[in-house]
């Protein structure tokens, strides 16, 4: 394996991007389509039909759509347990993954695995991991293997800020700068590790600086503004699939809700949710956007009401679709050899 | 259409709460996600947003109320252009159980195996024979019953540390999907000189230097196994693996099952095991125990070079991840193996090593030689002892372990590990539920002293089992 040192590249680079009227009704919709359905998913969890621990990506829906647009057939995507989003924006059914939030044997993972864990190999979505910071190294693990069969592909390995003072963190960013892998690390730094402050959980905030120790390079991204989520890593996204070795996105953004279901986020003013609320929501910004650019409200009101309609069917199935039968209490322990 | 507002549960645990305090009033307007009350639950005081816009048509559940069971309507929300009184309408229908649609249950909510287990009902033995059936119809730990091993007629000499590299070597010729990654694997040609050769043959790629990082480069392997490549890594000792058991047991042998069989885990986790000598607690334990406690993992425990031969061949092709555990003392010992093409031990297969009909001793690993030993000396005082070898430690060969009770009524079991919750611990558990009419005596277990090891050279010979031991258990459960 090639040990050649890199050292931080400066500027970080742009992709030559750019940003159709089609492709921001498409971001606009993914974004809403995530909105809808973590509201639909705090519904339900109030309803008692979804159980257990629940966390919602509401406020961060920027990040992943943004990011995941720049992404090509046969990358791969892992993240932690907030991961809805994720799964959402890589096409997954969202039949599927609300099923599979109420524990129901149409669901991704048959029931057996509940809003933290599921997986999609068809759309390159490996999880859904509830160990905070276990996906990192998994998520170098899946460069590793892009690599060794030197298929072209990228793996998106999402982590939250809360995430980054794990150790495994730092052990897979030094194997990942050692043998240059396809990797993009894409920290979704939003504010809150549970509910201690970035400022009081890391000795420095600047967590793109985090790989600099490895020679890897790293930039902050606006992550509450799509479009430029989008720009920003398109260009790293062509650097490290032409082989240029592990990035960091520092991707800033903020969840609106607490840590989990039960969280009544006491660390923070509602002042300051509310203004993160009234004045960087990443979907009101793109929906003003799109009514600059000469987009009717009818039209706008037409992909909110298609967005409705999947949400509501999404949550019907996952009402219905029954409980997983007996027997698969005992089945996918192993795999038949 | 006027809608409830039902009280909603807040935190995993709670059944019922506090509606502490209406923040919107009876007529006011309210818009998705603004908040209309605090409702304390039994873990916070949250916030609850509605759902859908309207007008607050009527409060049915004042706030100071406390215990409000979850989904009890406590307010009706109308829409615009409704009147009050939709609200008095629905409030009055509001008054039979809560609407939730309730989940579509299966007939039955547990299977046989786990409804014999209801504490109400006293169970027969005929119900405790059942319940073991089930046990074993479901659980992997035990493995089904096989056919006995061939008989082969060619054998070349080889020690354990030869065989282990062969394995390697011959199933990475065979998949290309196969690597080997750890410590010192590749250019020192491994800490225990194990893979040798193996980076002449297959290259930096395939043969790789790991930094010293047993998480991370654990996870990568498991994350690379996702992937479908097949990794062997080893750790330079199993000792620190316990850097790395959160990949191994929450990542590699949960994830298949938590994603509905969607997500094998091909992975070999390799490495020395248990006491070498004179290394000292944090470098001498056995960790089959550990690892053989956990559903979604194989654990193998070979003795021979045979049994390392095939049995790391048939690892490496499983479709699971497989905890391998060899022994640093072994690696030098010479053994007779098939000289055959493709020879593969099948997982989940003991091996009887010595036929005896008087008293059965159970061993792994390194201790199947103290078994052995402890057999020879059994002889001289004209006892005929079985030794068994388990070869595999999870799944368990149950059957080749009853069946010689069956014949001798009598059984020690031998490791090097501690004995709370030790192998022998689990073997005995089996005998009481499956050989308890054919048991002439209690189980005996001999295992490693329950102590950190220790350094000192006589100390630590006391705190491991010797065959003497060994020999002294069995004429226990002979009565002699």
């Amino acid at each position: 394996m090639a040990t050649q040192r890199r050292k931080p590249k400066s500027p970080a680079p742009q992709g030559d991007v750019s940003i159709t009227p089609d492709d921001l009704q498409s971001y606009y919709r993914d974004m809403l389509l995530i909105r809808r359905f973590e509201e639909k998913a705090g519904q339900l969890y109030g309803m008692g039909l979804i159980g257990g621990f629940c966390h919602l990506y509401i406020g961060q829906e920027a990040v992943v759509v943004g990011v995941q647009a720049c992404a090509s057939p046969g990358d791969t995507i892992i993240t932690s347990y907030r991961d809805h989003g994720h799964m959402l924006a890589t096409g997954m059914d969202p039949k599927g993954v609300m099923a599979e939030l109420t524990g129901r044997r149409g669901g991704y993972s048959k029931g057996k695995g509940g809003s933290m864990h599921m997986f999609s190999r068809e759309k390159g979505f490996f999880g859904g991991h509830g160990i905070v910071g276990a996906q990192v190294p998994l998520g170098t693990g899946l460069a590793f293997a892009h690599k060794y069969r030197e298929d072209g592909g990228v793996c998106y390995c999402y982590l939250g800020d809360g995430a980054v003072n794990q150790g495994q963190v730092y052990e897979s960013f030094n194997m990942a700068a050692l043998w240059k892998l396809p990797v993009i690390y894409i920290i979704e730094n939003n504010k809150y590790g549970m509910g201690t402050s970035v400022e009081r959980h890391s000795a420095r905030a600047d967590l793109h600086e985090r790989g600099h120790a490895y020679g890897i390079p790293g930039k902050a991204v606006d992550g509450m503004d799509v479009t430029t989520v989008r720009q920003e890593t398109q260009g790293v996204v062509d650097m490290v699939r032409d082989g240029g070795g592990p990035y960091i996105l520092e991707m800033k953004t903020y969840r609106y809700r607490g840590h989990s279901m039960s969280d009544p986020a006491k660390y923070r003013t509602k002042e300051e949710v509310s203004k993160m609320r009234s004045e960087h929501d990443p979907i009101d910004n793109v929906r003003k956007m799109l009514l600059d650019g000469g987009m009717s409200e009818d039209a706008l009101k037409e992909i909110d009401r298609e967005v409705k309609a999947i949400v509501s069917e999404a949550a019907e199935f996952a009402q219905n679709s029954p409980e997983p039968d007996p027997s698969e209490l005992f089945t996918d322990i192993l795999v038949d050899a | 259409m006027a809608t409830e507002i039902l009280m909603p549960a807040l935190s995993p645990t709670m059944t019922e709460g506090k509606l502490a305090k209406w923040l919107k009033k009876e007529g006011d307007a309210v818009a998705a996600g603004d908040i209309i009350a605090e409702i304390e639950t039994d873990k916070a005081t949250m916030e609850f947003e509605s759902a859908d816009e309207g007008i607050l048509g009527k409060i049915l559940v004042p706030e100071g109320t406390e215990g409000v069971e979850v989904n009890r309507p406590i307010a009706v929300l109308l829409e615009e252009g409704e009147d009050a009184s939709a609200a008095e309408a629905v409030a009055a229908k509001g008054d039979a159980p809560a609407s939730t649609p309730a989940p579509a249950k299966p007939e039955e909510q547990a299977p046989p195996s786990m409804r014999n287990t209801a504490p109400a009902e006293q169970p027969t033995a005929a119900d405790l024979g059942d319940l073991y059936e089930a046990v074993i119809e479901t659980t992997t730990a035990y493995a089904p019953p096989m056919e006995a091993e061939p008989t082969y007629e060619k054998f070349k000499r080889q020690t354990v540390r030869e065989a282990l590299r062969d394995a390697m070597a011959e199933e990475m010729r065979r998949d290309e999907g196969v690597f080997l990654m750890g410590e010192e694997v590749a250019q020192y040609q491994g800490a225990y000189k194990v893979s040798q050769g193996l980076l002449d043959e297959f290259g930096d790629k395939r043969v790789i230097d790991t930094p010293i990082t047993e998480m991370g480069f654990a996870g990568l392997g498991v994350g690379a196994a996702f992937a479908g490549l097949k990794p062997i890594v080893e750790f330079m000792t199993f000792n620190f693996s316990m850097q790395a058991i959160d990949q191994i047991i929450n990542s590699a042998a949960k994830t298949l099952y938590m994603a509905g069989g969607q997500m094998g885990c091909p992975i070999v986790f390799r490495g020395p095991n248990g006491a070498a000598a004179r290394v000292a607690a944090q470098h001498s334990q056995d960790y089959a125990s550990w690892y053989a406690h956990c559903p979604g993992l194989k654990v193998i425990a070979p003795w021979s070079a045979a049994d390392a031969k095939g049995l790391l061949k048939a690892a490496i092709r499983d479709p699971n991840p497989v905890v391998f555990l060899e022994h640093e003392i072994m690696y030098g010992q010479s053994f007779d193996v098939p000289d055959v093409d493709d020879f593969v031990l099948p997982i989940g297969k003991a091996k009887v090593e010595r036929q005896g009909k008087d008293v059965t001793i159970v061993a792994y690993s390194r201790m199947v030689g103290v078994a052995l030993d402890a057999a020879a000396l059994l002889a001289e005082e004209g006892i005929d002892a079985e030794v068994i070898n388990l070869r595999t430690i999870r799944p368990l060969d149950v059957t080749t372990i009853i069946a010689s009770v069956r014949k001798t009524n009598r059984i020690v079991t031998v490791e090097e590990g501690w004995a709370f919750s030790g192998i022998g611990s689990e073997i005995s558990a089996v005998m009481m539920e499956q050989c308890f009419d054919w048991l002439d005596a209690p189980v005996r277990r001999v295992a490693g002293a329950d102590v950190p090891m220790p350094y000192a050279a006589n100390l630590e010979k006391m705190s491991l089992p010797q065959p003497e031991k060994v020999r002294d258990a069995a004429k226990a459960v002979l009565y002699k």
